[in-house]
């Protein structure tokens, strides 16, 4: 019975023409009044990825030249892995749950009913948690520097390349989330499951550059253990290699397919 | 103070109309062929037992649900395929729909009148609706009857022709409930056609010009209140304390009478009937030379006609 209100409600949004543009825009601003009333969400996208790279870089073994790393030290290679760290703090712990819980108190069902699609909502949210980890990104990479000598990406436009794929591949995991997650609680419980495959993916114990050779190549294959190598080769000057960029464009394709097909209004 | 975009040769016009209106679920016909027109300026109502498929009706007209077949119009509009503009004509107040707990009252009037072509000014009504004192509070703060208020001033803050309110005063204390008849009908003195969905036979009553009995997903009825109550079978009520027992059979035969009761307790009898069985009853009272004491004759309630047209509980 919910599929077929659910398929309704999707067609009916894409029958009609956009929301008025000035109407988006009053969204959004509310949409990021309501994120900056968050704190707690906040701290764990914009600040703790830093506040972890400075407990890790205050330890005196992560500043010295490790030889598995090629040559660098363990705090360079923590530096993509707090970048991305913000990425599944904002895709998989915050949003979800927000998104969820608008859909299970009506909120999207009641912004249907007026001339503005509920779309604007969830592009409000995705908007807002995407900037904040390009915000967390740009201080993590400034504290790197400054405190901890590490150098900046040198191969800038690569670097943002892989930034914005890797974003965008955990919003559509945090969309899917959402899409299949019934109640908030729901969407909270299994955004911290699937937290802990994407933090491994992405180095948090064990840097990718560090990890075993079989295990790197597996790892590679998700969509974090892809972004981690992109960032990494951005890092030192390569262009990310095409294999990471298409493994991380094809978890886009695919988990933003799967949550726009199971994605209800209400 | 509730402005409403009516253009003149828009008068006396259907606003809604609905026209063999079905919706499936699973198999189930939620919906079965229910036709109706709203007439611009009424308060026309929908009435029915839990589960009667009210709802659903109205979110076909709200552009929230795509009928299965039958068409509905808003203004000559089709509310799916015409989404924006129906919305910007009609007003909603849904059934558990939230808002965000931390956007404030104020937030929510200015965000809601973004959305809308010729938006109301939200201050006054605002004011109207007892929302001033409030504007700087959270929704998640605020009691449910000042949610409601909210809700039905985001329903009028688009400056609608026609607001749709659906069990607008479930879960509201009497004094709040009477409240908020008092603001429909304000509503509709200013030109506002309103469709009020509810399960309250005395809201029914006292605010509708019309409605529609909706059961098992049909129209059992569709008439004034006074017309609804005035078909069913017993419409008059009569009640007296006999002088001393007697034969409720002899009552039960009377013109017109539907039923007999008598209270065990005090021997108080209940007649229902029509005008004809009043008569008849103060005959045979006399011919027994029994008084009647406490004699009332009272209208049914819009309560006894529904449960004659659904034979549903309340």
């Amino acid at each position: 019975m919910s599929h077929d209100m659910s398929h309704d409600m999707s067609t009916a949004t894409a029958a009609a023409a956009t929301a008025r543009p000035a109407a988006a825009r009053a969204v959004l601003k509310a949409e990021a009044r309501l994120f900056r009333r968050e704190p707690g969400g906040l701290f764990w996208i914009t600040v703790f990825p830093t506040l972890l790279l400075v407990v890790l870089g205050s330890i005196p073994s992560f500043r010295e030249t490790n030889a598995s790393l090629g040559g660098l030290r363990l705090i360079d290679a923590y530096v993509p892995v707090s970048v991305l760290l913000a990425m599944i703090m904002a895709g998989l712990q915050a949003m979800p749950p927000v998104v969820t819980g608008y859909r299970e108190r009506g909120i999207l069902r009641r912004m249907s009913a007026t001339p503005v699609r509920p779309g604007a909502l969830l592009g409000a949210q995705m908007g807002l948690h995407g900037a904040a980890t390009l915000v967390s990104a740009a201080l993590t990479l400034l504290v790197g520097r400054l405190a901890f000598d590490v150098p900046l990406p040198r191969q800038i436009f690569g670097y943002v390349l892989a930034l914005a794929l890797a974003v965008l591949v955990m919003l559509a995991l945090g969309a899917l989330v959402s899409a299949l997650s019934r109640t908030q609680k729901i969407a909270g419980a299994v955004g911290s499951i699937v937290v802990f495959p994407m933090m491994f993916s992405a180095g948090v114990w064990l840097p990718v550059q560090a990890m075993p050779d079989t295990l790197a190549r597996i790892v590679e294959l998700l969509p974090l253990g892809a972004a981690a190598q992109a960032l990494g080769e951005a890092t030192v000057g390569d262009w990310p290699s095409w294999h990471q960029l298409g493994v991380l464009a094809l978890w886009t394709a695919v988990l933003s397919a799967a949550a726009a097909r199971w994605f209800r209004w209400e | 103070m509730f402005s409403a975009a009516v253009p003149d040769d828009a008068r006396s016009m259907s606003v809604i109309e609905v026209s063999d209106l079905r919706k499936v679920y699973g198999g189930r016909a939620v919906v079965d062929g229910v036709s109706f027109s709203v007439e611009e300026g009424e308060i026309f109502g929908i009435l029915g037992p839990n589960g009667a498929g009210k709802t659903t009706t109205v979110e076909c007209i709200e552009g929230l649900r795509i009928p299965d077949a039958g068409s509905v119009k808003v203004a000559g509009l089709d509310p799916n395929t015409d989404h924006d503009r129906v919305t910007q004509l009609l007003g909603a107040q849904l059934q558990e729909s939230e808002l965000q707990a931390k956007l404030t009252v104020q937030e929510a009037l200015e965000l809601y009148s973004s959305f809308y072509e010729r938006p109301a000014d939200w201050r006054p009504l605002a004011l109207r609706l007892g929302l001033t004192e409030k504007l700087g509070t959270r929704f998640g703060k605020l009691s449910g009857g000042q949610k409601q208020r909210l809700f039905i001033a985001l329903a009028l803050v688009g400056g609608p022709r026609v607001v749709v309110l659906d069990e607008l005063t479930t879960g509201l204390d009497p004094r709040a409930r009477r409240d908020t008849w008092q603001l429909i009908e304000e509503v509709r003195a200013s030109g506002v056609t309103v469709l009020l969905v509810t399960h309250f036979m005395e809201e029914a009553q006292r605010l509708c010009d019309r409605i529609a009995v909706i059961d098992q997903g049909r129209i059992a009825a569709l008439d004034t209140p006074a017309g609804l109550i005035s078909r069913s079978a017993s419409s008059t009520v009569i009640s007296f304390t006999p002088s001393r027992p007697l034969d409720l059979r002899e009552l039960a035969e009377l013109p017109a009478a539907a039923s007999v009761s008598a209270d065990d307790r005090d021997g108080r009898v209940s007649i229902n009937g029509t005008d004809e069985t009043v008569n008849a009853v103060i005959t045979l009272l006399a011919r027994h030379h029994i008084t009647a004491h406490q004699l009332r004759v009272s209208d049914a309630t819009l309560d006894d006609a529904f449960l004659d047209l659904t034979g549903a509980t309340t």
